[in-house]
Parts: structure tokens; sequence; C-alpha cells
């Protein structure tokens, strides 16, 4: 079976010299199709740069990424366009979407990019924000929603592009202790869907609805544990189905 | 990702930001109205200038001594340059050899002029100063597209038998006889008293430097008699058949009067031609010389405007940084976002542009400094083709900046 997600022996370094700051040192990981991965890690652990490498916002300084056995980094610029709205679907901390814009119109964003037609990409985006249970909010611009409401959205417009990766940064972190139980169950069941799931996070609550649980620390992985395996149900579904 | 959807999106960028986009198009809109309704001025104030001239007398083609070649006016004197001799005045028998059909078929009328300026005519108690009388043939009427508006022009035999007649201008007729019938009345101009039978029709002082209506006209052997003298003619007034036959006019004149006054090799001409249409193109050139000018600054404030566009989208471009961050991380390629923010400042530029045209279309029907502006078609398709690329143009650099952030700079930018 071919990895959703190889990092190999990657590496990050911002600037040069004695103020080189080493992000990464050397992190090798690999996700397989249905995994539901928390990566974790204080401030400054190098999360975040690995998250934008797996986004494809930033390349490795050394080692390789292949996402769905494609090389990024030998990817232009064009190319990478394409990754991003294929493969990928993002859920940003700060919910990042467009504003002015209604939910619909922000989740069929990836679609109208993508070159779909509008009659289908209405139909698939409207389906969307279904699963997320947002079905009645569709014209509400993001000002006129919560903040759990918003991060619904925008777990909507992630999705709706069929992703190979569904890539979460601090999805909860702006989130009260409800909203963050409606996006983890949304995720749970996602997962449960066999959807692959990465989620970046410092809370272990939210890490522990995951299979599996990454540590990093000073750009370096200290910790692999697997809470459920890969293809099997991630360990707190029932809960947030309860 | 499909045209129709980049504008789109770029109407819709546009309308967030309404009071934004409504200065912005000011600034063009301004620009292209400022261009066309200027250059609508211009052609206006050249179309009058041109009718202007028009009315001095169509075909017509002035003749008269020029100062140039050799002694004036049958004087003795030796030029140290040449064989000539002398330089020979023009004489009513030029004149008669310019009337003769044989050798030149293309002049219709032929009218020897002599012009005795600033002469006091009075009648009764009031007198006026008249700024030319002219002692001609009857023919200088149309030749010189005078009608009257009053009685009639005098004839032939008056002419042969020397009659005291006159046909006065309207300003004359005013200041001698104010709300009389001037027609049949004798006035007398300094002592030789003239029967008035007929009033030249108003032509109006709009050629400006000279007020053409203070003018009295008289048989040419009356003038000589009485004011002037039987010298040489001021000038030789001749009409050609058409507007075609002028040039053809102009070479038989050359070609009877070389002739007759021994003009040839060496010995320059004593005598020029002055053409209307040769008038009328050096006026059009100045007035042409003045619309580029008055197109020129209207061309700064549409350039101004432009300026403005790029100013407003650079604002909008770091505005909106996030925005794009956004939409990069969602898959959207270069192009998109470069489509985007170009079709914005192409929309800004055009829309200011449709309603600059507008504006000065409406503009241009009124008179604007007692000139009637003529919108030209040419004017209007370039300022609108003008303000489409200064949107282009102008829109590039923020546009293309846009299109080169880095995602995850873009999604950092507060």
């Amino acid at each position: 079976m071919s990895l959703v997600l190889d990092v190999r022996d990657a590496t990050k370094v911002y600037g040069v010299g004695e103020t080189a700051v080493h992000a990464l040192r050397g992190v090798s990981l690999q996700v397989e199709p249905g995994d539901y991965v928390a990566i974790m890690g204080a401030s400054g652990s190098g999360k975040s740069t690995l998250m934008n490498i797996i986004g494809c916002l930033d390349v490795p300084s050394a080692g390789g990424f292949h996402l769905d056995g494609v090389d990024v980094g030998g990817l232009d610029d064009r190319q990478q366009a394409v990754v991003r709205n294929r493969k990928i679907g993002f859920v940003f901390q700060s919910f990042n979407l467009i504003p002015r814009m209604s939910a619909l119109m922000n989740v069929e964003l990836p679609l109208a990019y993508g070159g779909v037609k509008p009659a289908e990409r209405r139909r698939r985006a409207l389906a969307s924000l279904e699963l997320v249970g947002l079905a009645d909010r569709v014209n509400h611009q993001p000002n006129e929603l919560s903040g759990g409401q918003q991060q619904r959205v925008a777990i909507a417009r992630a999705l709706v592009n069929s992703p190979t990766l569904l890539l979460a940064d601090e999805p909860t972190g702006a989130l009260d202790s409800t909203s963050t139980l409606d996006v983890l169950g949304i995720f749970d069941r996602l997962s449960a869907a066999g959807r692959t799931i990465v989620v970046i996070t410092h809370e272990p609550d939210v890490a522990e609805h995951a299979k599996r649980v990454v540590r990093l620390r000073d750009g370096r992985i200290i910790e692999d544990t697997r809470l459920a395996p890969v293809d099997g149900l991630p360990p707190r579904l029932k809960e947030v189905t309860a | 990702m499909s045209a129709i959807e980049i504008v789109r999106f770029a109407i819709r960028g546009l309308a967030a930001n309404k009071m934004r986009s409504a200065l912005t198009t000011l600034g063009i809109l301004i620009g292209v109205a400022a261009v066309i309704l200027l250059v609508a001025v211009g052609e206006g104030s050249s179309q009058s200038i041109q009718k202007n001239i028009a009315q001095l007398g169509a075909n017509t083609l002035t003749v008269s001594a020029s100062t140039q070649g050799g002694g004036r006016f049958g004087g003795q004197q030796q030029q140290s340059s040449g064989p000539r001799t002398q330089a020979k005045a023009l004489t009513v028998d030029d004149a008669r050899a310019l009337a003769d059909k044989a050798a030149a078929p293309n002049v219709t009328s032929v009218s020897p002029v002599v012009s005795a300026n600033s002469q006091t005519a009075s009648y009764e108690g009031a007198s006026h100063t008249i700024s030319q009388v002219v002692g001609t043939y009857p023919s200088y009427f149309e030749a010189s597209n005078k009608p009257v508006a009053k009685g009639a022009y005098f004839f032939n035999d008056d002419v042969l038998a020397a009659r005291k007649v006159i046909v006065i201008g309207q300003t004359v007729a005013e200041n001698l006889f104010g709300a009389v019938d001037p027609v049949g009345k004798q006035i007398t101009i300094t002592g030789v008293p003239f029967t008035v039978v007929g009033v030249l029709k108003e032509a109006g002082s709009s050629s400006g430097f000279q007020d053409a209506d203070d003018v009295a006209i008289a048989p040419l052997p009356s003038v000589q008699q009485s004011l002037t003298g039987f010298g040489p003619l001021n000038q030789i007034l001749v009409k050609a058949a058409s507007a075609d036959d002028v040039d053809a006019a102009q070479a038989e004149i050359t070609s009877v009067l070389d002739q007759r006054h021994g003009i040839g090799g060496a010995v320059s001409a004593d005598y020029q031609i002055l053409n209307q249409a040769t008038l009328q193109e050096t006026v059009s050139a100045a007035t042409s010389t003045f619309t580029v000018l008055l197109a020129a600054v209207a061309a700064i404030s549409l350039l101004v405007g432009g300026i403005g566009i790029t100013n407003i989208m650079l604002v909008t471009v770091t505005e909106r940084t996030r925005e794009i961050g956004i939409r990069k991380a969602i898959g959207a390629p270069r192009g998109a976002i470069l489509g985007q923010f170009l079709v914005e400042a192409t929309l800004l530029s055009l829309i200011g542009g449709l309603l600059g045209v507008a504006i000065a279309v409406v503009g241009a029907q009124f008179t604007i400094a007692g000139i009637t502006p003529v919108v030209v078609p040419s004017s209007v398709v370039l300022a609108l083709g003008v303000s489409v690329a200064i949107g282009l143009f102008f829109g590039s650099y923020p546009a293309n900046r846009a299109a080169k952030l880095r995602p995850i700079e873009a999604l950092r930018f507060e």
C-alpha cells in the first residue's frame, strides 16, 4: 500500500551561519492511508515547520518529501498549487475563511480553482456543508457565524475536494470546549469513514482522539505512540458520537 | 478557473470596498472626460475658425504687389543683384489680362481693388471714420463673399460712368444713419458726395482683429478720382471656378503676370498670390497644435488617475495579503491571483473610462467659453483604450506582487 505521507530525514534551517535556526533536525514520518495522526510538541519544537512542509507551503532544506507518491520538492509553482488544491485539505487555527463571502462561496472556492463546473460545485459544496452540520447556514458570511461554525465551514472547505490528506493546524486552539468537541467529533467520524488526518496540536485532550501520537522536541521526533490500529476506529469515537 | 470566474472574483473584490473603488474610478473618469472634452473644444474652435475663413470668400485668390521683388510701384531704382531694372505695379491692364478666358480658363471673375484707409465720412451732422474704402468692380461682392442686406450692388455701368455710388457696411450705416434707412441718402467722404445704394449684410466681427463691417465699397474709377488717385492697384481679387480649380487658377495667374511683368530666370516675382486654402492650412496647423496642447494637459490627468489605480491596488493587495495566502493555500494558481487583481484594476479604469466618455459627451452639448465643442470619435476610442491600457499597466505591478506572495508568509501576515 502506498503511503499518503512519506517524510524522509527532513531538515529545515532558517537563516545562515551563527544565527541559523534548525527548526527540523532530520524528521522521518510515514503515514498510511486511513491513519489519524496527532503531531504534538511545545512551541518551538518544529511542528509548525513540519506542517508547512507537509502542506506544500514550504520545502525542506534537505531530505525527501513524498505526498501520495509524488515528490513535491520537484514540482514547480503551478504544480504545487494543483497539489494543494487536490491532495490537501487545510484547516487552520484561525479558520481563515475569506470575509464577505458566504459559507457556500467559501466552500466552493477550492472547486472553482480546481475548474469544477458551477452546478457540480454547488452540489458538492452543499454536501460538504451538510456533512459538518451547517446545511442551514450556507448563506451566512463568516462574521455572522460563531467560531465553532466558522471552523466547521473551514473543515467543509478542506473536505470539498476529497483530498488525500486532511491537515489541521491547532484546529481547536481558538474554540470553546463545546465547539472543540464538535470539531473533534467531526474528525473522529471522518477518520472512522477512512479519511487520512494529520492534526498538529499541543493539547493532550485533542491528541487522545488520534490513532497515533507523534511528539516533537527541538526538531526531532522523540516519541511515536500508536493508540489504535490504522484500519480500526479512533479511540474516542464512542464518546463524541454518544 | 474560467475567465468569467476571475471577473466575478474581481467584481466581488471591488464591491467589497465601494467608496475606495468609486474614488479611484473618479480619477480615471476625470482624466478621460478631460481628454475628450478638451479635444472637442479644440476641434470646435478649429472648425469655427475654418468657417470664418471660408466666409471671407472661398475659391478666391488675392494678388498683391510684393515688397520683395525689385523696386516698388514703378520706381526707377536699380536692384543691385539682378538684371531686372524695375518692379511693375499691378494695373487695371493686369486685371484685364487675367480676365482673358483663353489665358486663364479657370478664372471666373477678376476684381481690381484700390483701397483708401481711414476716410472720414459724414451724413448731415454725423461723422464716422471708415477704416477702409474700397474701389472695385461689382464682381468683388461675390468674390469676397459680401452680400447686401438692403438696397443693391452697383453695376458695371456705374463703373464705366464713374458714378459716385457706394455700398456701406453695417458699422458705417449704424454710425452715420442710426435708425434711418441709408439707401438713397447721400454721404460725403473727404468732401466728395457719394449716394448710398446698398448696405452690406453684417459679417460679424468674429475674425477678431478687424471689424469686417467697417467698410464702404464704391466703383473703382470713382474712388481713384476722389480718394486714391490713378496709381497702382492695391490688389486684384480673383475668383476661381471652384475650390478644386484654385490651384489651376493660381498657376494661370502666375504665368500671365510673369509674362506681363517680365518675370523669369533670375528675376523674382514682384507680386504675391494669397491663396485662401493656404491660409486655411496654416490656421489648421496652428489650431491642431492648440488641440494637441489641450490633449496633453488632459493626458497628464489621465496619467495621474492611473497612478491612483496603482496606489489603491497596492493598498488592496497589502490589505488582502492574508486572503491571498488563503486562496493560495487552497490551491489558487499564480495565474488566477494575477488575473483577479489585474481584472480589478482594469475594471476600475474601464468603468471610469466609460463614465468619463458619458460625461464628456453630455458636457459637449454645452457651449464652453464661446466654443461649441465637437466630439472627435477617435479621441473617444483613444481615451477609452488608453484608460484600459492604464488599468493593465498600472495594475500589473500590484497584481504581480500579489501573485508572487509566498503562501506561508501571506498566511502569517496580520
